[in-house]
């Protein structure tokens, strides 16, 4: 019996207390974060409102012109439901331009494109607003490699990167964010009807249950098998998880010196705070 | 027990420190000796690594200290310890410059004892082995409350060595931690706080013991600390619990009485076999 449930309460008094100490502690009281309309940047903000409240909080919008127009009001219906700041950017005419500059432009180098542009966009306006940019990376797509490395991957910290789409959804439920944005199929919204499921080829509620077993109760995957789980999933997730590792670390420096930044130069990121 | 005080007023630091910056969390320390003091405390206990906080890593090297009068640090405590007894936690580099996770006991001016955490984790989350050195004694010692001896984290996951403190004479165990919380469920406890509630509960009441817990509380890097001190009684029961996560000065008073009521209904101490335990480990250990 794999069981995810998790204590909602307890989950919203530790990361609260996370975000609200790592932004205190290197000096800063306030968070941004692109809003898309989907659950993972809908819990990022609602616990941030709660950490440091709703006026120390931006949520940016970013559209691209294919983007759907009801994820953009979603993320309005947030925006007013919790009265935090607000921005819209919309990236077309900054993407554009580079995507038409190549014939063989792919859907995928274009999301990536979309991706880090809204990177860049909030880490501009994170100086102007004075604040950290929030991550929004649940374990699920951190482990399958499901993001664009210095895109959506790119922020201060990371509140909800050891909770599973399924534990991501049980929250938002607790945290208030409103029916249609849990209920909604989760997407990347790169391009018109991309469904991460879709593209995956698999559900979150299947894959979280695996991840649970593979990563967290450390079983062999030939033990997974074994638990009723297929073999071609088993082993496909296994080849995302190992192919997709070097987004998860820091690039590897070629070591020289005695000392070496990485190897043996180990400070922790709070180092005298 | 005759010339001892009989009830004492324990203060539990659960506090959180500032990582790598000792003088910022010494002057931490004063603030809150000097509070517990107000209060009539009689002793006050920090956690793990409070001078220094935990997730030190190569910072380790920087704030070790050596708990002598010279050290502009001890001295301050050393002062401190003429009102209330002390148990801090630092870096302690020894004369030969070996590096390890300590606690001292600081009373009336001088240190009583200096425990050298004996196990350091070296797996999963943890990596203590690659920055310290290994304590290698665990020894009970007297203080004007009785005899107690001190243990930090991870040496209160391995049964022996609770036991051998018990068997040198010490009535109090006196356990400092930094636990990192993990293990999130259904349960409005993470399940590091339950199990290490659990096990100082049945040091407790399996060795008719006071068990006194300070723990840390906070974030480091991405790790929190759940902070939850105890004192369990000789029969243990619970006589304070401090919240989880709140930084709080927790404190109690323990009657040193309650050993004798313990121990006459239940002799577990009288009873011990130690020449049944030292001769079964000589066979396992094939030493004779």
């Amino acid at each position: 019996m794999i069981d995810l449930s998790i204590n909602t309460d307890l989950t919203i008094k530790i990361l609260t207390g996370f975000i609200k100490t790592e932004l205190n502690r290197v000096g800063f009281n306030k968070t941004l974060m692109g809003l898309s309309g989907g659950i993972d940047s809908a819990v990022s903000l609602y616990l941030s409102v709660r950490a440091l409240g709703h006026e120390n909080v931006l949520a940016v919008r970013m559209p691209y012109k294919a983007s759907p127009p009801d994820t953009l009001e979603d993320a309005q219906t947030m925006i007013d439901d919790l009265g935090v700041q607000s921005l819209t950017v919309e990236i077309t005419e900054m993407v554009d331009p580079l995507i038409d500059l190549y014939e063989d432009m792919t859907k995928l180098r274009a999301g990536n494109i979309m991706a880090r542009m809204r990177m860049i966009v909030l880490y501009d306006q994170s100086v102007p607003f004075k604040g950290l940019v929030m991550g929004t990376s649940n374990k699920t797509e951190m482990l399958l490699g499901y993001s664009t490395i210095f895109g959506d991957s790119a922020a201060a910290l990371q509140p909800i990167g050891d909770l599973y789409k399924t534990q991501v959804r049980q929250l938002a439920k607790a945290l208030g964010v409103p029916d249609n944005v849990i209920q909604k199929a989760p997407s990347a919204d790169l391009w018109a009807g991309q469904t991460d499921e879709g593209e995956l080829g698999f559900t979150y509620a299947e894959v979280d249950k695996l991840l649970y077993l593979l990563v967290d109760q450390r079983y062999r995957p030939e033990a997974c098998v074994e638990e009723g789980f297929d073999k071609a999933f088993v082993e496909r997730v296994m080849g995302l998880m190992r192919r997709n590792h070097f987004k998860r670390v820091m690039p590897p420096i070629a070591k020289l010196s005695q000392r070496t930044i990485g190897y043996d130069f180990l400070y922790p990121r709070d180092w005298g705070t | 027990m005759i010339g001892v005080m009989m009830k004492i007023k324990i203060a539990l630091a659960q506090f959180n420190s500032k990582l790598g910056d000792v003088k910022a969390n010494l002057e931490k320390h004063l603030e809150l000796i000097e509070e517990a003091h107000k209060q009539n405390a009689d002793l006050i206990i920090f956690p793990e690594l409070s001078l220094t906080g935990y997730v030190l890593q190569d910072l380790a090297y920087n704030v070790a200290l050596r708990p002598h009068q010279e050290d502009p640090v001890f001295n301050e405590l050393f002062k401190a310890s003429k009102d209330i007894d002390l148990v801090v936690g630092f870096v302690h580099e020894d004369r030969r410059h070996r590096f390890y996770i300590a606690a001292a006991y600081l009373s009336e001016g001088k240190t009583s004892h200096i425990h050298n955490k004996v196990y350091l984790p070296t797996y999963g989350m943890f990596d203590e082995g690659r920055f310290f050195a290994e304590g290698d004694s665990v020894r009970a010692f007297d203080t004007k409350f009785g005899r107690v001896g001190m243990l930090i984290c991870e040496d209160f996951w391995h049964a022996s060595l609770p036991y051998l403190l018990w068997l040198d004479g010490a009535d109090i165990l006196l356990f400092s931690s930094a636990s990192p919380g993990r293990g999130l469920g259904e349960s409005p406890r993470l399940s590091s706080s339950i199990w290490v509630e659990h096990t100082n509960r049945a040091y407790a009441g399996l060795f008719t013991n006071f068990v006194v817990h300070a723990n840390k509380v906070g974030y480091e890097d991405g790790l929190n600390f759940w902070g939850g001190s105890t004192i369990f009684n000789p029969n243990g029961e619970l006589v304070i619990r401090a919240p989880d996560f709140e930084s709080t000065l927790a404190i109690a008073e323990i009657d040193l009485n309650q050993l004798h009521r313990s121990r006459a209904r239940l002799p577990l101490l009288r009873d011990e076999r130690t020449n049944v335990v030292l001769r079964e480990l000589e066979r396992i250990l094939g030493v004779k």
